[in-house]
């Protein structure tokens, strides 16, 4: 799972290691907007702080030629809602004119095994279209990662793309930053989309992505730090399960779903739509779970409103059947009424001793998975008739 | 017969000091696994779990011939685990380990070109052969002794398959969990083949789930190289775009590659029967042995 700086954070990284970027500053309200863009001077971009993408699409990027402008902008972009993420800071950029705009990236092709370097002078919109509309607009060249990325492939890389001559150097010399970047601060991808080139030949970073491997967090305290303010927004449910510690997705239907493991909760998930209801959300409790985190994980889908009935299968290998039966009750007994029925299938390690612990007049209980889930939806399913 | 693991397989448990190691080490040896030694740095001439600890793999090796390494090393060391068992002329390699950043693997990933070891993992529950030999975390007593192959990318899923075979009395020639990482060892490709060239197993179950195009690539190799009948079950059809599902691999990019739509058409493509349940998986398969 990758970690995303927000665009104002990766391009302080990239500033950093010597990329160009436009001179910007950070505001959270109005005032804080009219003062930035007039330090650095009209035209300005003010760009919402948000880590997803098609900002400018949905509205979260307005280019501005004066203060009655800029505060337009402000206004409606600051705690825009934006494709569910809040937005509480903006970015004020200065406007760059350009003659053309570039891609460059660097992320793993996880077919090969090995980062691959990518560079296209169709930038400034979705690479992922043009990769699949004109794939050979993209110029890729894999590297070992035992050597790094050499030179000439940095090169190569912008010569094949047609970069032109007269910014090829720069452009490389972009690239292997970019790269050198990705090496060193584990990222999963690092990417410049646009990059810009003006008319006098100079190339400047007008996006900055900046995505880093969440199991090396460990090794880079640093990015480590900057999480914590990435992390504001999100949906308010998946920042309760990033404090348990759940690997979760919210979706849009009304059927509840937890398990132990991502391939058999995923196919959990695919049952509930094989037999016509609709998943609410996708919960991994992990491996060996005990029975605290059991019951935190039924609150957690408990206070989801869209929920009307929950299935929780668990087939244990490292996870025993008695802890998950304990959690079960646990967080049961402390409702006098249950607030969505529940149904149980437990399978695998200690299940029998679990079966034994379990409060059969809080549950409904079922043998195997295709019947669980099909109980399921029909509870879903009545309670909305 | 069997694939990788039988019980003439000496086993290095590398990591058998920690929690997870001593614990499992021990459930290997009571399925009947032949665990020889343990190796953790500045631990040799202790003992666990009842054998021997050498400081190096290359000293398990030495002394206690072993041939196969199970690996639980937290994350931050197991790169450096995974580089140890490839230098010290073993057959293969488990990696149990979840959580391994990326660019470690991908090293792993180099380095497995050029050496003879055969890695399984990372972030797997491993392999094993009903009734002979376990390397791993599965859970022995729900396998039985039959003809059927199965390769998967999840655990709690094969467990889940593998109980829909138990319960109609269909057993397993061998069991192997490849792992739910972007960049692992033992890919479908290998399984496959490993699969199709074992006399014992009649037929073959092949669980896979959304990201990559591992799926792709083996219903090709199916096609062209496999005459042992496969049954496929692919698990995330569900799953909304740039949403990863639990396991890093587990993504449907935004330009719509990785999809389960993709999978399944190309496993029915090879002639390979996907089953929209486990218990259709079963089905399958019942047919292909009848």
């Amino acid at each position: 799972m990758a970690m995303k700086l927000h665009e104002y954070q990766a391009k302080q990284v990239f500033a950093d290691a010597g990329v160009p970027t436009p001179s910007s500053q950070l505001a959270s309200d109005v005032d804080g907007v009219l003062t930035a863009a007039e330090e650095i001077g009209y035209p300005v971009a003010v760009k919402a702080q948000v880590q997803v993408g098609g900002r400018g699409k949905a509205g979260g990027i307005e280019l501005v030629e004066n203060e009655e402008e800029a505060r337009e902008a402000a206004e409606s972009i600051i705690g825009m809602d934006l494709k569910g993420y809040h937005v509480g800071q903006v970015l004020v950029e200065e406007a760059v004119d350009f003659t053309d705009e570039l891609y460059v990236g660097i992320t793993m092709d996880r077919g090969e095994g090995k980062p691959v370097a990518m560079v296209s002078t169709k930038g400034g919109v979705n690479i992922e279209e043009v990769a699949e509309e004109d794939p050979d607009a993209i110029a890729r060249e894999h590297i070992d990662p035992a050597f790094g990325m050499h030179p000439f492939q940095a090169r190569k890389a912008v010569y094949d793309a047609g970069v032109d001559k007269s910014v090829a150097n720069d452009v490389a010399s972009v690239l292997t930053t970019l790269y050198d970047l990705w090496e060193s601060r584990d990222g999963s991808d690092t990417e410049i989309n646009p990059l810009m080139v003006t008319a006098e030949d100079d190339v400047i970073a007008a996006d900055a992505v900046m995505n880093i491997d969440e199991d090396a967090l460990f090794r880079q305290p640093e990015l480590a730090e900057m999480e914590e303010e990435a992390a504001s927004g999100g949906d308010e449910l998946e920042q309760k399960a990033d404090e348990y510690g759940f690997d979760y997705v919210r979706l849009e239907g009304n059927v509840g779903i937890i398990g132990n493991g991502a391939g058999l909760v995923m196919t959990t998930l695919d049952l509930v739509d094989y037999y016509g209801g609709e998943p609410a959300n996708f919960l991994d409790v992990g491996g060996g779970a005990k029975a605290a985190r059991i019951a935190n994980a039924l609150d957690m889908v408990f206070s989801d409103d869209n929920v009307d009935s929950v299935v929780f299968n668990i087939f244990g290998g490292i996870t025993r059947g008695d802890e998950v039966a304990k959690g079960i009750n646990e967080a049961l007994e402390q409702f006098d009424e249950i607030p969505k029925p529940v149904v149980v299938r437990l399978a695998g390690t200690n299940w029998e001793e679990g079966m034994e612990i379990l409060n059969e007049d809080l549950v409904t209980v079922e043998q195997t998975l295709e019947d669980a889930v099909e109980r399921t939806v029909a509870y879903a399913e009545e309670v909305n008739e | 017969m069997s694939v990788l693991v039988d019980d003439d397989t000496r086993v290095v448990v590398q990591g058998i000091t920690g929690g997870e190691g001593k614990f499992h080490a021990e459930q290997m040896m009571e399925y009947g696994t032949n665990v020889v030694a343990g190796a953790v740095p500045g631990k040799g001439g202790q003992e666990a779990a009842g054998v021997p600890v050498y400081d190096t793999v290359h000293e398990a090796v030495e002394e206690e011939n072993a041939d196969t390494s199970v690996i639980f090393v937290p994350p931050a060391f197991a790169g450096d685990a995974i580089f140890e068992a490839l230098d010290s002329d073993l057959d293969l390699a488990v990696a149990i380990t979840e959580g391994i950043p990326t660019q470690d693997m991908a090293k792993v990933n180099k380095r497995l070109s050029e050496t003879d070891t055969r890695l399984v993992g990372p972030n797997c529950p491993g392999l094993i052969t009903p009734g002979e030999a376990k390397l791993g975390i599965l859970p022995g007593n729900i396998f039985s002794e039959g003809k059927v192959g199965l390769v998967s990318r999840s655990g709690t899923l094969t467990y889940q398959v593998v109980d829909n075979l138990t319960n109609r009395g269909i057993g397993q020639t061998t069991a192997i969990g490849i792992g739910g990482d972007p960049i692992i060892g033992t890919d479908f490709v290998d399984a496959l083949e490993l699969f199709e060239n074992d006399d014992e197993t009649e037929a073959i179950v092949m669980c896979g789930e959304i990201g990559g195009e591992d799926e792709e690539e083996a219903a090709a190799f199916i096609d062209e190289h496999v005459d042992t009948p496969v049954a496929g079950f692919i698990a995330g059809r569900t799953a909304p775009p740039g949403k990863r599902m639990g396991h890093a691999g587990a993504i449907v990019s935004g330009s719509g590659t990785g999809t389960a739509e993709s999978k399944i058409s190309a496993l029915n493509d090879a002639g390979v029967p996907v089953g929209d349940t486990p218990e259709e998986v079963a089905d399958h398969i019942e047919e292909f042995l009848a």
